[in-house]
């Protein structure tokens, strides 16, 4: 199975080890992941206001492109999921963003860019399925007791987003089970690692990510993962005294093929 | 009384209905950056309804919003905080030489490990 798929500038850089143990993986799972020729940076977080258009066009042309090949896209990053997928649903619900990208665009943008947005984590859980990638792990990791940090991006706006329940979620425990560890569950996996605000205020930063890893130690767990290159930098960065590695590192080495 | 451009500009733009806030306080309870903040999540919802954008415009709280959406998951009257915060903070950069991130001071902000999306996000939060 072929999907197009979108890495994300940080992908190329500073978060290379995020890309290269999924397309490791997926190769292992039977599925082809058909990088975009042409993408552009998607600018890293999504504008709320309904007047700004031009900073949403690099996703819109993600859109166009990966419908143009007829293909589903796959988004690894969590802040290139959010931003995205909340550009196609502001296409589809906003009548003024819709005709404007349009011309813009000189396109039929309701049209042209209705394309299905996957991240990494639904394509495990809804085209693979927990219980296949269960039987396909040769190195179970069992014994080992796995933090999910999920932070902001991935799960708000809930209604937008629809990766999970955003207060309670548990695909990235029934990935953790999958793979024959244990899933630690803990109260501060959903809240934000302080972001971009780490720029111009490290103190702030440091402080909302302490918080996180705190959390996640005192639950006991001995690792955290994440998707989200911005979230294990800052978390990094706090100091924290519980490993953070990219999810798709221990789906790498579950496969065995890290 | 005369509502205000600035007042218009943040409803159309924000999308939010101010008048819909019952003053519950669950967003800013929720709000990671509460510590951070001058005015608060349901201080921004408020003072938009009362036309008094000048203080929040001039406020530095503008620049401590993280984007997690947490106080617009948890509000129970879908007003929408972080919308209404976003549209204060766009119409404060959009005014002419107001970026609060310039990117002359970029290079002395960025370390070795510094990841391409932190740099982006900012900028795009920043500056217009």
């Amino acid at each position: 199975m072929t999907f197009s798929y979108y890495p994300g500038c940080t992908l190329k850089t500073k978060a290379k080890e995020l890309d290269a143990y999924a397309r490791r993986s997926a190769e292992a799972l039977g599925i082809t992941l058909a990088e975009l020729p042409d993408w552009q940076c998607c600018g890293g977080v999504y504008n709320n206001t309904k007047d700004e258009i031009a900073t949403k066009l690099s996703s819109v042309r993600a859109l166009i492109s990966a419908k143009e090949q007829g293909n589903k896209l796959v988004t690894l990053c969590s802040a290139c999921h959010n931003v995205i997928k909340r550009t196609k649903n502001e296409i589809e619900t906003n009548d003024d963003m819709a005709f404007r990208v349009s011309n813009y665009m000189q396109c039929d943008a309701r049209k042209d860019s209705d394309t299905e947005v996957v991240h990494f984590f639904e394509l495990l859980r809804d085209t693979v399925g927990f219980d296949e990638l269960k039987k396909k792990v040769v190195n179970p990791l069992t014994g080992r007791k796995i933090a999910a940090y999920y932070g902001c991006l991935l799960l708000r706006p809930g209604k937008v987003l629809q990766f999970d329940n955003p207060e309670n979620p548990k695909i990235m425990e029934d990935f953790i089970r999958a793979l024959g560890a244990t899933p630690v569950i803990y109260p501060m996996r959903n809240e934000c690692c302080g972001g971009y605000i780490a720029i111009e205020s490290s103190e702030a930063a440091r402080k909302n990510s302490a918080a996180i890893y705190e959390s996640a130690e005192g639950f006991g767990a001995d690792c955290m993962i994440t998707a989200c290159p911005l979230c294990r930098y800052n978390l990094i960065k706090a100091e924290s005294t519980v490993p953070v590695v990219y999810f798709t590192e221990l789906l790498a080495e579950a496969l065995g093929v890290k | 009384m005369l509502t205000s451009k600035e007042k218009e500009q943040i409803i159309r733009s924000s999308g939010a209905d101010v008048t819909k806030c019952m003053r519950c306080g669950k967003c800013s309870g929720a709000c990671p950056s509460y510590d951070e903040m001058e005015y608060h999540p349901h201080q921004f919802v408020y003072f938009v309804e009362k036309d008094q954008i000048e203080k929040l415009l001039n406020s530095p709280s503008i620049y401590k919003c993280l984007g997690c959406s947490v106080c617009s998951e948890r509000c129970p009257r879908d007003v929408g905080p972080s919308k209404i915060v976003e549209a204060v903070l766009a119409m404060a950069v959009r005014r002419q030489d107001e970026n609060h991130l310039k990117a002359e001071n970029i290079p002395g902000m960025v370390e070795d490990d510094t990841p391409g999306q932190l740099l982006v996000s900012a900028f795009r939060k920043y500056k217009k």
